[in-house]
């Protein structure tokens, strides 16, 4: 680990390392690998690490009492260079209806980009997308991978309502929403999965670092799908990420 | 058990709150004053942890269907047992039927309901404060069953009470250390900043508080990264928005001052049209 970075204090509790201000998996995997050596020492000392796309938040039990001993130590563990285990990376399958009743922004979509629909799903569906990090909702993954082709501005007025499930597209990015809200991105295309189920131990099955692939199915295969999600038979299909 | 007979304007339970799942976008939540919630916890030898009923400007009337030792701390709104006054601050036995009620609102915003042993409610991610799709109920509403548990006798009763600190509630002063863009605002806003005095707006709750006054300002957007409760966000119109205990675990608005916890505790007894100043 040999990149620039930067220690700033936020509040007395925590520490905020900031990497260069651009998205890029290479920064992604620097802070994970840092975050997983710093947890491995310590642990009690901390009670959370947020990652974001260039920074990582360190959130401490107590106060940092003297913040340049503590910058000294991390400096110290950044440069080590010694490769703690992480947790696996997996890449997860999310099966998504794209038919027009669920991806209620596909035609607008299609006729300003000038793309079909179908190309539309292929593109979407074809990629293999990054989870940088989770934030703005519970288990909102913020995901990156997008093509280009289907960059898409976000609505001027957002929607008072977007159900949970919804996949869409804003900007440059892609998500799902995982609880119904409100929001101003475009709508193509409904997953029946949860991405934050408080009956788990674990809020959200997918962490920093994974992989999503969008699957897409049909409207009868949703509402299936909907019911063993439901009834809490369905098991997401996921495979080991390899270098 | 306690029964809402009447839910008043917003009432929600608090503990400290969730800690150690903002790596999944759960925000920690947990009572905004936590020198009143405290107080209220350690006079009757609770836990720091054990939840508590966070009520806002009062108004709600709560009947106690067992017998339970109570405490309230925070906010002044005429609290009664019975129709009969009761004292901020101090271990109060109450019987079965009792009816708690809440009238004039001399000063605060949020007062703290404790009772012996905290409510029980459902702890979900090791905490039991209200959330909307995370706790089943986000917000008491009337009918509601409040579970507690039973104590009939108070074996540590007293006729004291803890006098109340008046600085929390009207001191305007609110404590701050730079945030991590502070740098970027020149020498004429960091002047402003730090000088003026700030309005909150009628824009403020759980989640945040916005204030009045405009910092004009080009400063860009950040990558979206965390913020804190106490984190003071600079928006590009220059609206200042302070976050509170509900706020979001990341965000793209640069965070230019950050609360001291103290004055998070403080700002949280305070409302519309009141004025704040900021100090380094």
């Amino acid at each position: 680990m040999n990149k620039q970075i930067t220690y700033k204090p936020f509040g007395t509790k925590a520490i905020l390392i900031e990497w260069k201000a651009i998205i890029d998996q290479e920064i992604l995997n620097d802070i994970i690998q840092f975050k997983e050596n710093i947890s491995a020492q310590q642990k009690e000392d901390y009670t959370d690490f947020m990652i974001a796309y260039n920074s990582l938040t360190i959130i401490y039990k107590e106060e940092v009492l003297d913040f340049k001993k503590e910058v000294e130590k991390l400096q110290s563990i950044y440069k080590s260079n010694v490769i703690s285990e992480q947790q696996e990376a997996h890449i997860w399958e999310i099966p998504v209806c794209y038919d027009v009743k669920f991806g209620i922004d596909l035609q607008e979509i299609s006729e300003v980009l000038k793309v079909s629909i179908e190309e539309i799903i292929q593109l979407h569906s074809e990629k293999i997308y990054t989870v940088f990090f989770i934030g703005f909702l519970p288990g909102f993954l913020y995901l990156g991978g997008l093509d280009e082709k289907i960059i898409f501005d976000r609505k001027e007025n957002p929607r008072l309502q977007v159900d949970k499930g919804a996949v869409a597209i804003g900007g440059k990015q892609t998500g799902i929403y995982p609880s119904n809200s409100a929001g101003g991105w475009n709508i193509i295309g409904k997953t029946p999965l949860n991405f934050f189920d408080v009956q788990k131990e674990n809020p959200c099955f997918a962490k920093a670092g994974d992989q999503i692939q969008f699957k897409p199915i049909s409207v009868d295969a949703f509402y299936q799908l909907e019911k063993e999600v439901t009834a809490n038979t369905f098991i997401i299909s996921k495979t080991l990420q390899h270098d | 058990m306690i029964k809402v007979l009447n839910s008043g304007f917003y009432a929600t339970i608090q503990d400290r709150g969730r800690v150690g799942f903002a790596a999944k976008g759960i925000p920690v939540s947990g009572a905004m004053d936590q020198y009143s919630s405290a107080m209220a916890n350690s006079i009757l030898n609770n836990s720091d942890n054990a939840a508590v009923l966070e009520i806002t400007f009062g108004g709600c009337k709560l009947q106690f269907l067992a017998a339970t030792i109570i405490c309230i701390s925070g906010a002044d709104f005429s609290a009664k047992i019975n129709n009969e006054a009761i004292i901020l601050n101090s271990r109060i036995q109450v019987q079965e039927n009792d009816v708690l009620s809440f009238g004039k609102i001399n000063f605060g915003v949020r007062t703290y309901l404790a009772v012996k042993d905290g409510f029980k409610s459902d702890k979900i991610w090791r905490s039991r404060s209200f959330y909307p799709q995370i706790t089943n109920d986000f917000i008491i509403r009337k009918n509601d069953l409040l579970p507690i548990t039973t104590f009939k006798s108070d074996l540590e009763s007293s006729n004291t009470s803890v006098k109340t600190v008046k600085s929390h509630f009207d001191s305007n002063e609110i404590n701050c250390f730079k945030g991590p863009e502070f740098e970027l605002l020149n020498k004429h806003q960091h002047k402003r900043l730090l000088q003026e005095s700030f309005t909150i707006s009628n824009d403020n709750n759980r989640m945040g508080y916005r204030l009045t006054e405009i910092i004009k300002n080009s400063l860009p957007s950040i990558l979206t990264s965390a913020v804190l409760p106490g984190t003071v966000q600079l928006t590009p119109s220059g609206k200042l928005i302070i976050l509170m205990k509900d706020c979001q675990v990341t965000g793209g608005y640069p965070r230019i001052l950050q609360l001291t916890e103290n004055a998070i505790y403080k700002l949280a007894q305070k409302t519309t049209n009141q004025f704040i100043r900021f100090r380094l």
